[in-house]
């Protein structure tokens, strides 16, 4: 065991000696990229091994057009939703497996605690999965990329929408852990910066199966909407929950975090009508149709955002250790910032001092099932949100990296 | 109208609500307390076997067709013979010794199942559908109660009061009442002990996987949906105490309905309220409700 | 029987000698962190077995112990910024504090209720963590410094942090060696043999039961404290009853009533949960569950119970 990694050393020593500068430094003259996410939880279907396979996918495709003098790997493993398993593998991969990213991360207590990990050891963490605007605010740190949607592109999208279309009474039904909070308190601001009231709220363990309780609470309010401050099962329980109980369609309910992989799941039936905002849908054009029907090829599901943002992430940061010829966190963290994103997925994307990524976001409505005329022919897309105005503007970002 | 500020439609669903788990509770700990009575063990096994019940179900439909109503019957029968070789092979060896073994054992057997089960079917849950008899809904005025709620608790009760029959008022029920204060003399008398034992821990078993058949349709088909409820249960059986069939009956009864309250009034306790009754009854009364010091 | 005993203590400076120096070496050829796992993991088990297998009392609730004290300690030295140290003896001492909650209601009752109560009452410190804002809830404590040791040792550094973890484990365990072979101990082990015999000789039993119950959920607690600062976080895993399983699974494979049982236990549960993770994913689950039940039907004087009965035998031939 311990000859056997002597060797490697020497040889990847010999070897960093012999292709030159541009991979002399990368440490072992192999890039690690770790995909931790939940492979068997409530966030499986939106993430987990759909994650893992646009990772491969983005690795393949770099592979292949930069043909770079170093190797990349893939390490993978399911962090449960629970921070501590999340935290504890990065900290064992980074310490122990020389693994230079940790990515997608759903989940946000997990994003949280391999962040910081991440910053401990210098290395990068790319956060596609996680939606709490903490990742970019209060808990920002400089080595980590929050890529593809936050809770206030969610909120600033679907709850405006909401609101102004005269759903100006709110009842929140919250998962409660900073995730579901977050979307809560961002949700509350847009609906009440509309003219909107928000009656009250009640948290729910996560995860959760039974919601009768919480969604009699919610009648009882009389609230002309019920935000469903939650992801993944949760939100499709609390769906179909709602119509058991006579909720809807008295009540509407509005899924403040809604995956395709949950109208697939739910059906359009259960769900025509609902606006969700998203920051990628695969029938947006020929880039973003091409992209997907590899992945389907594949997956025999049609990408999340979360999937398609992966790639994105992934592949943007191969390209920058490959130009800065470095895998340290900050020479590559510098040339990710420099570099606009330009893929099927983001058109000019940014990533800005707070680690935020800001491309273009959708407001979508769900179809009806009649209007619906192929498979995963989910979406109408009603609105494109610029990127400058689809998430928190700097000015107001609560992360110390931000000069103002 | 109000009652103590709260609107009565609200009071009224809660409680009910309160009553489903409270049904659920009941069922469980009837199981948890015959078995008890006469193997000395706490069976901690109960949750998955629960689950397992539930799973039974679940795999009858989406793999073989079997409807629901069928399953009722078949998942505590297929749990319940799983539960009698169980006593048979291993439970059996441990009744010399230090009771504390016997629910080691269970633990254990626990983390299989529920590992098993999550190997093959995830975390997260499979969804079973109401039934088509009993989909749909009721307006009681104060609420709108689905049918098969409602339906949960006729079914459950029912299953609980024909249990405390058969062991209060009828002759087997005496051999095992018999059985649970001497043994030996029973034995004496000819009746075949070790069968009896059997033949109750498999009864149990299958009462667990009954409710777990109930509960699919309600909750979520999961591997944990029993390794958390099973810790309430325990504080109900512990509450009550478990020297009477009836007893555990109306404590888990009871215990719902004031979880169904406390939701209402103080929704962030309803979760420790078992927990706060169970010091409060220890700390008067530390036989339970009603034991026997 | 005379022989083997004097054989043992013979033996016994020489075997912790060893263990001692290979404890000093041991972060230079292992990977630390998984060394610090193993003896937080092995302090939890040996109070763990202070209580089980010296008053034969089976506490199904030393989670709430293990994790109490950890997020204390994470409170302390992240929100109010006091050293590491301090933060070791604040968790210790609110363990200690809840040790004794739960024992002055736990032990009115013995054997199966006993357990179920403590399990019960480590539940409702489960539901107070994850209702409390302080704690996080769901996200668990992050974020949490190692800090610098009496103001002065940077512990960020694994080998540094690892001294402090051994340093940590050698004082629980020379307290619950010293405990077992005090009279104290005596005592608690003639409670664990006959209780009536030990109240008519006219030892208040409850009292002796009360304290080595306080002991132990102290000592559980210098655990969790300690692997907080190690993780730099605390969560909901070190509260849930599967924690409070899992220690007993680790006691029971290891050697209930040895002294280094439960160090073998959690060195060799910790191990196999690394190892196996990776490979075998939901059949680590399957796998303790099957060392539960091959440990309770066939192997019931666990590893280090074993060893000794067959140096025992060796000895007597």
């Amino acid at each position: 065991m311990h000859t056997k990694k002597l060797t490697t050393l020497a040889c990847a020593a010999a070897l960093a000696t012999l292709s030159g500068a541009a991979s002399a430094q990368i440490s072992g003259n192999t890039v690690k990229v770790g995909v931790l996410t939940d492979m068997s939880g409530t966030y499986s279907d939106l993430a987990g091994a759909g994650a893992v396979l646009a990772t491969q996918m983005a690795i393949d495709d770099f592979m292949a057009e930069a043909k770079p003098a170093f190797k990349v790997e893939m390490v993978s493993a399911d962090h449960q939703n629970k921070a501590d398993i999340a935290s504890n593998k990065a900290r064992e991969w980074f310490e122990r497996e020389g693994v230079d990213t940790a990515t997608e991360l759903v989940t946000t207590s997990t994003a949280l605690a391999v962040m910081k990990i991440a910053k401990e050891m210098n290395r990068v963490a790319l956060m596609s999965g996680p939606a709490s605007t903490p990742i970019t605010n209060e808990q920002c740190n400089d080595v980590t990329v929050h890529y593809t949607y936050d809770t206030y592109a969610l909120a600033n999208g679907t709850a405006k929408a909401v609101t102004q279309q005269g759903g100006d009474t709110w009842f929140f039904l919250t998962a409660d852990y900073a995730f579901g909070q977050a979307l809560e308190k961002d949700s509350s601001a847009v609906v009440t910066a509309n003219g909107g009231k928000v009656l009250g709220s009640v948290r729910h363990p996560f995860p959760a199966s039974d919601f009768s309780s919480f969604l009699l609470q919610a009648q009882a309010s009389g609230a002309k909407i019920i935000g469903l401050a939650n992801a993944g099962a949760d939100t499709t329980n609390a769906i179909k929950q709602a119509a058991e109980f006579g909720v809807t369609p008295k009540q509407s309910l509005a899924g403040l975090l809604m995956f395709i992989s949950d109208v697939h799941s739910l059906g359009l039936k259960n769900t025509q009508g609902m606006y969700l905002t998203t920051g990628f849908y695969w029938d947006l054009n020929d880039e973003t149709r091409a992209w997907s029907k590899r992945f389907f090829d594949k997956h025999k599901r049609m990408p999340t955002m979360v999937q398609a943002g992966q790639y994105s992430s992934v592949l943007h940061y191969l390209r920058a250790v490959n130009a800065a010829g470095s895998d340290e966190a900050s020479k590559v963290m510098a040339q990710m910032k420099k570099t606009p994103i330009n893929d099927f997925f983001a058109k000019n994307g940014q990533i800005r001092d707070d680690g935020r990524m800001v491309h273009d976001m959708y407001l979508a409505q769900v179809k009806k099932p009649d209007e619906s005329k192929y498979p995963w022919d989910y979406y109408h897309i009603r609105q494109t949100i610029p990127a400058a105005e689809a998430f928190q503007p700097l000015s107001q970002s609560k992360c110390p990296l931000v000069k103002k | 109208m109000e009652i103590f500020g709260v609107p009565s439609a609200l009071l009224g669903s809660q409680l009910l609500v309160g009553l489903i788990n409270g049904s659920f509770y009941a069922i469980l700990s009837l199981g948890l307390a015959i078995i008890f009575g006469l193997l000395n063990i706490i069976n901690f096994t109960h949750g998955a076997q629960y689950m397992m019940g539930a799973f039974v179900a679940w795999i009858a439909l989406n793999k073989l067709g079997i409807n629901y109503w069928v399953a009722l019957l078949l998942a505590p029968l297929a749990v319940g013979a799983l539960g009698v070789l169980i006593e048979r092979t291993m439970l059996r060896k441990l009744y010399k010794l230090d009771h504390l073994y016997g629910l080691l054992l269970t633990f254990g057997l626990a983390l299989i199942f529920e590992g098993i089960f999550r190997d093959q079917y995830g975390i997260s849950g499979q969804s079973y559908p109401v039934p088509e008899l009993l989909q749909g809904g009721v307006n009681l005025g104060f609420m709108f109660l689905p049918i098969y709620r409602g339906w949960v608790v006729v079914a459950a009760l029912t299953v609980c009061f024909a249990t405390w029959f058969i062991i209060e008022k009828t002759k087997l029920g005496a051999y095992l009442r018999a059985g649970t204060e001497n043994p030996q003399m029973v034995q004496a008398l000819g009746i075949n002990v070790p069968l009896l034992i059997t033949f109750t821990y498999g009864f149990g078993v299958a009462l667990a996987a009954f409710a777990g058949v109930l509960a699919a349709p309600i909750y979520q088909v999961s591997p944990l949906m029993g390794s958390n409820l099973i810790i309430v249960v325990f504080a109900v059986v512990v509450i009550g105490g478990m020297g009477s069939i009836m007893g555990s009956i109306l404590t888990g009864i009871g215990l719902g309905l004031i979880e169904g309250l406390t939701r209402v009034f103080y929704p962030e306790a309803s979760a420790v309220v078992v927990f706060v009754i169970m010091v409060i009854v220890l700390l008067v009364r530390p036989a339970g409700l009603f034991g026997k010091a | 029987m005379n022989n083997t005993n004097s054989m043992f203590a013979r033996a016994t400076p020489l075997l912790f000698g060893a263990l001692f120096v290979i404890g000093l070496i041991a972060p230079f050829a292992v990977y630390p962190t998984f060394l610090m796992k193993i003896l937080c993991f092995g302090l939890f088990a040996c109070a763990f077995n202070l209580l089980l297998g010296f008053v034969g009392l089976l506490s199904f609730g030393h989670a709430a112990f293990l994790g109490s004290a950890g997020y204390i300690c994470g409170m302390l030295v992240r929100d109010m910024g006091v050293t590491p140290e301090v933060g070791i003896i604040g968790g210790t001492l609110a363990a200690g504090a809840l040790g004794w909650v739960f024992g002055v209601l736990a032990i009115r009752r013995t054997g199966i209720y006993f357990a179920m109560i403590t399990l019960a009452l480590s539940q409702m410190v489960y539901f107070v963590v994850l209702q409390w804002k302080a704690t996080g809830g769901e996200d668990g404590l992050q974020g949490v410094p190692r800090g610098h040791l009496f103001g002065l040792i940077d512990l960020s550094n694994n080998i540094a942090m690892y001294y402090l973890v051994f340093a940590v484990f050698c004082i629980g365990f020379f307290i619950i060696y010293r405990t077992i072979h005090s009279p104290f101990g005596q005592i608690l082990k003639a409670i664990r043999e006959n209780e009536p015999r030990a109240i008519s000789l006219g030892y208040d039993v409850a009292k002796f039961k009360l304290l080595a119950f306080v002991l132990s959920a102290s000592l559980a607690g210098m655990a969790g404290a300690t692997k907080t600062l190690v993780f730099q976080l605390a969560s909901l895993t070190d509260v849930h009853w599967h924690m409070s399983g899992e220690v007993v699974l680790m006691t029971l494979l290891g050697g209930l009533g040895t002294i280094l049982g439960p160090l073998v236990g959690a060195a060799t549960i910790v191990s196999l949960q690394t190892e196996l993770a990776d490979s075998v994913g939901s059949w680590v689950t399957v796998i303790m569950g099957a060392i539960f039940v091959i440990c309770v039907l066939l192997f019931r004087r666990g590893i280090v119970g074993e060893l000794q009965a067959l140096i025992q035998r060796a000895g007597i031939r």
